[in-house]
């Protein structure tokens, strides 16, 4: 049940864009086709699965002990930059076909603010390693959930008669606004 | 305070690099170094026209499958596909300098008007019209759907025709699907003959609306004796391969058979009026024409609100 609250929460009533404003960036800017957005998604939840599990590593066994928890940022950036090097190396010699499709994102989310979000975020709530990595696939796949449905509704502008004032990111932010109240409306949920 | 940051950061970042070093060691993929000078050797327009997504999947593919001819782009012609050749290690066919050409001659057939198009400005859009704004429903519409899909800029609208520039066409085939009335064809520049005319109607219909369309009676179909001339899809094509390959001994027995000279001798008829030969169709003219064009598309743009549309409806007229 804790588990189900949890995968609620991450998806629906916090989810990582549209209630708490992470990553942005690719969320308007893969929205375009559901295609690249499923594709983005897929990367974005890879890097921050990994990235909070090898984060959460170093701040138990590097950071806490040296009383170094000031320079947390700056080292997990550190850490998820040479992380998304390392995975992008590893795939393409070992997965080929999952470099193919995720290849071009991956560098795209070296220092994505939800992936460094999410890293930061388990530590400030103190979850243990199992539920921060659960946390951060649910967390994930909210903002998959978030790029979909921008992405279906982009591609119906994309057949309407849009003033010209409004076309493109004028357009893409008032729907993100709006689809950002929408998402208020979970909040009465737990 | 200060040396334990830096120390505990300059280390961290030591260690990633260290990895990254040791996992670019391990991870090593061996790529083709020939796709590179394949590469190197294709022209880089990207446009397609050999049937793969780019240049850099037609080197993968000309290399990784043996199937694959070394002879398909058209854009480099012969020299590219000598050099392709040369690094993938296949013996190269010359391949056969083709050109893209309209069939469709509309001025001179004098097709009039079915109604006065004001409108979006593409073909695409006035051909769903009612049949298109001529009497000829396969005519050519001289909107410039072709010419805003050739990468090559070897197209110009004049006197509301499409014509090509044949020092430019490299016969990609950009602009086949480009156009709505599919009357443009890739054909080879020795072809000896061709249909002049790319209508689909048949007799009265056509000779009604237009006085050198083909009214597909099919005597040339059968007066050819190499057979290269067909009806297929409810038009008269050319085998221009079997056509060539059967050579001058017929004595052009089709243009002799055809009651309305729309097939006609390429060698003696050429592509006189139909492709614009001259050189000098040259960059300033072309130049001029996307401006107009650019002018025109401006004026379709601001159409997107039906209120705009009075106000700019003069622009969109056709010119005559």
């Amino acid at each position: 049940m804790d588990y189900f609250l949890m995968f609620i929460s991450a998806v629906f009533v916090n989810n990582i864009v549209l209630a708490q404003f992470l990553g942005q960036c690719p969320y308007l800017g893969c929205s375009k086709e559901k295609g690249v957005s499923i594709g983005m998604g897929m990367a974005v939840m890879f890097v921050a699965v990994m990235a909070t599990a090898v984060t959460w590593l170093v701040q138990k066994y590097v950071l806490d002990p040296f009383a170094l928890g000031y320079l947390q940022t700056i080292v997990f950036i550190l850490i998820i930059a040479g992380l998304v090097q390392f995975v992008e190396m590893f795939l393409k010699k070992i997965m080929p076909p999952l470099y193919k499709s995720l290849g071009i994102y991956l560098p795209l989310i070296t220092t994505n603010c939800c992936v460094l979000g999410l890293a930061i975020l388990v530590q400030r709530d103190a979850m243990d390693f199992s539920t921060s990595v659960l946390y951060t696939l649910f967390a994930t796949l909210g903002f998959m959930l978030a790029l979909i449905l921008m992405a279906g509704i982009r591609e119906r502008f994309a057949l309407c008669r849009v003033p010209r004032a409004l076309q493109g990111t004028p357009l893409g932010l008032i729907m993100a606004g709006l689809m950002s109240l929408c998402f208020m409306a979970f909040k009465g949920m737990i | 305070m200060v040396l334990t940051s830096v120390l505990t950061l300059a280390g961290i970042g030591l260690i990633l690099a260290l990895i990254l070093v040791a996992a670019s060691l391990a991870f090593r993929v061996e790529e083709d170094p020939r796709v590179e000078a394949v590469l190197e050797a294709l022209p880089g327009a990207n446009c397609g026209g050999c049937g793969y997504a780019g240049c850099e999947a037609y080197a993968q593919a000309v290399l990784a499958s043996p199937d694959v001819p070394a002879n398909l782009c058209t854009v480099g012609g012969n020299d590219t596909a000598t050099k392709v050749g040369e690094i993938s290690g296949k013996t190269v066919t010359a391949t056969e300098p083709m050109i893209c050409f309209r069939r469709c001659s509309r001025h001179e057939g004098q097709v009039e008007h079915r109604y006065h198009y004001v409108g979006v400005n593409t073909c695409s859009a006035a051909a769903q019209l009612e049949g298109g704004p001529y009497m000829c429903s396969w005519s050519c519409l001289g909107y410039g759907d072709c010419m805003r899909a050739c990468p090559f800029d070897a197209m110009v609208v004049r006197d509301d025709l499409i014509e090509v520039i044949t020092s430019r066409c490299v016969a990609c085939g950009c602009c086949i699907s480009a156009c709505p009335r599919g009357i443009l064809q890739i054909i080879p520049q020795r072809a000896r003959v061709m249909c002049f005319c790319a209508t689909k109607e048949k007799m009265k219909n056509v000779a009604d609306v237009c006085s050198v369309g083909c009214i597909n009676c099919l005597q040339c179909v059968k007066a050819c004796p190499a057979q290269a001339i067909s009806y297929t899809n409810f038009r008269i094509e050319i085998n221009h391969n079997a056509c060539l390959a059967y050579g001058d001994k017929c004595g052009e027995a089709c243009v002799a058979s055809c009651s309305r000279k729309i097939l006609r001798n390429m060698r003696v008829h050429g592509p006189a009026g139909l492709i614009c030969t001259d050189e000098a169709a040259s960059p300033q003219e072309l130049g001029q024409e996307q401006k107009d064009d650019d002018a025109t598309q401006e004026g379709t743009d601001a159409k997107a609100s039906p209120l705009a549309a009075q106000e700019t409806a003069p622009q969109g007229q056709p010119k005559e």
